[in-house]
């Protein structure tokens, strides 16, 4: 039997069409949007390639092993480095290339230290505008190892009022015994035995004296042998509150 | 040319058109270059270099809502590793604060909002007047139950083995059914790609076995991520030594974000 013309040219465009629907299903459309599976594992790869940001701990303490000792047994210990240094992924992996930032602000700490009164109760909180204002934290706190500055309570439990002066002075770290040496009497006969005093200019000397080696760099200098020539230190300056004017 | 010619000719010429267009881009686009060997085997393929196996996780995180001190370090972080924009509108990951009065008012406020990544410190309240306050730490639920992911009209968007919801930014046509309807307010339209973004738990950063960002700058470890799979992950102790409660039970969700010491004002 023959097959009419007309139905043989149909037949040719049928069978193109198909043609051209197989194309386009199996070859022009990605195979990503066909397959659920090879959609999901691509978004995934695609996902865990982004960059990293944070290097983490982890990698700060291979280098700075000293730090991270001392941070360990610190109150910040569970802290992470890059939490005040920002992100450093550049410079775990290439120490030279980047630096982190060293915040010597009162911004940084502030952001948890700040008073709120919907911290946690307990949490240690400070008062920016009172607490030493000006002052950048770092002068009396060591960032890796936060400890107040403390007057031991052998002392502070009768000199109650140096200690909280001094706590907001620029002395706050130093220690009583950097400056006096209290006899063990002194605690059973305190008027009796009496602590020293420093009884030379030399001693004030030692931090606030010019051109000695040595010297902290953040302590005023006078030059220690024209300032005020007849009189002891702490005659005209309160050494427990150094700000207060003379 | 009659027009019976050019008829003809294009029956030949339109498919093989098409033929030799696929050819091209077979050769050129590396993307099915790619694909071939992730499709044989789409489980363990994403990261099969360096030993991740995803179905042998199942990604959650706890919060404390006691040890939250509302440093906002978590939203900060967030936007510098996932490059989410600037502007204080846009978030994966942000810290509100609960403020509860004696009259039994509620007032709700997002500290990540402000300027300068500086977190927003409203002027303090009569102490006299409130009776609670609290910071509560939000981010993507994380939900088994997603409704995220049933909404989204062309599969953009849908739960990794590891337990996290992602979204395919290529396939997503940025219709923001999803923004719609996640009860949480968790996801936004990127302005820039102009598609849906969200929280992913840093996946970039798990299948390198790092916590996300915001775990890992929390100064006070309020937040806790593990895996729920594991026998001893941080996340299942948590869940062990804590009473657990997740944001908006009623809508069966199920969240993966558990909070712990969660006041019952917050929604």
């Amino acid at each position: 039997m023959r097959i009419p013309e007309q139905v043989k040219r149909l037949a040719i465009v049928i069978g193109v069409l198909v043609a051209l629907t197989l194309v386009a299903r199996f070859v022009l459309i990605p195979r990503s949007l066909t397959s659920t599976s090879l959609h999901w594992s691509l978004t995934t790869q695609r996902e865990s390639a982004k960059p990293v940001k944070f290097a983490g701990s982890t990698a700060c303490q291979d280098c700075h092993d000293d730090i991270a000792a001392k941070k360990a047994k610190s109150f910040h210990r569970v802290l992470a480095c890059e939490g005040c240094h920002a992100p450093s992924v550049k410079h775990a992996e290439d120490p030279s290339a980047a630096k982190p930032v060293i915040p010597r602000d009162r911004t940084t700490c502030a952001r948890c230290h700040a008073y709120d009164p919907s911290r946690p109760t307990g949490f240690p909180q400070i008062n920016l505008t009172t607490h030493n204002p000006l002052k950048s934290c770092s002068t009396c706190h060591n960032p890796h190892d936060p400890v107040p500055p403390k007057v031991p309570k052998e002392c502070a439990a009768c000199h109650a009022q140096i200690e909280r002066t001094k706590a907001v002075s620029s002395h706050a770290l130093l220690t009583c015994t950097t400056c006096h040496k209290a006899p063990e009497r002194h605690k059973t006969a305190p008027r009796t035995a009496l602590p020293s005093k420093p009884d030379s200019r030399e001693f004030c000397a030692t931090c606030h004296g010019q051109g000695r080696a040595g010297t902290p760099k953040e302590a005023p200098k006078v030059d220690i042998a024209t300032h005020g020539a007849r009189n002891l230190c702490w005659e005209c300056h309160y050494p427990h509150l150094p700000e207060g004017r003379p | 040319m009659n027009k019976r010619e050019f008829l003809k000719g294009a029956v030949v010429f339109i498919p093989a058109a098409g033929v030799l267009g696929a050819v091209a881009r077979h050769a050129a686009g590396k993307e099915t270059a790619a694909k071939e060997p992730a499709a044989k085997q789409p489980a363990a393929a994403p990261n099969a270099k360096n030993g991740y196996e995803p179905s042998a996780h199942y990604y959650g995180m706890g919060i404390d809502i006691d040890k939250c001190i509302g440093c906002n370090l978590c939203a900060v972080a967030c936007k510098v590793e996932n490059d989410v924009p600037d502007e204080p509108f846009y978030f994966r990951t942000w810290v509100e604060r609960y403020t509860i009065t004696r009259d039994g008012e509620v007032s709700v406020g997002n500290i990540s909002l402000g300027t300068a990544r500086e977190p927003m410190r409203e002027p303090v309240q009569d102490a006299r007047e409130v009776v609670r306050t609290f910071f509560v730490p939000k981010l993507c639920n994380q939900c088994q139950k997603p409704p995220c992911v049933q909404v989204c009209p062309v599969n953009a968007t849908f739960t990794t083995q590891d337990g996290v919801v992602i979204i395919d930014a290529e396939r997503c046509i940025g219709c923001r059914y999803c923004i719609q309807a996640c009860p949480y307010g968790q996801r936004y339209l990127h302005p820039k790609t102009r598609v849906a973004d969200k929280c992913t738990f840093c996946l970039h950063r798990l299948v390198k076995g790092l916590q996300p960002a915001c775990v890992e700058v929390c100064p006070t470890q309020a937040r806790i991520f593990g895996d729920l799979r594991s026998h001893a992950s941080r996340l299942v102790r948590f869940r062990r030594l804590n009473k657990l409660h997740v944001l908006k039970p009623q809508l069966n969700t199920d969240p993966k974000v558990y909070y712990a010491n969660l006041d019952g004002e917050v929604r």
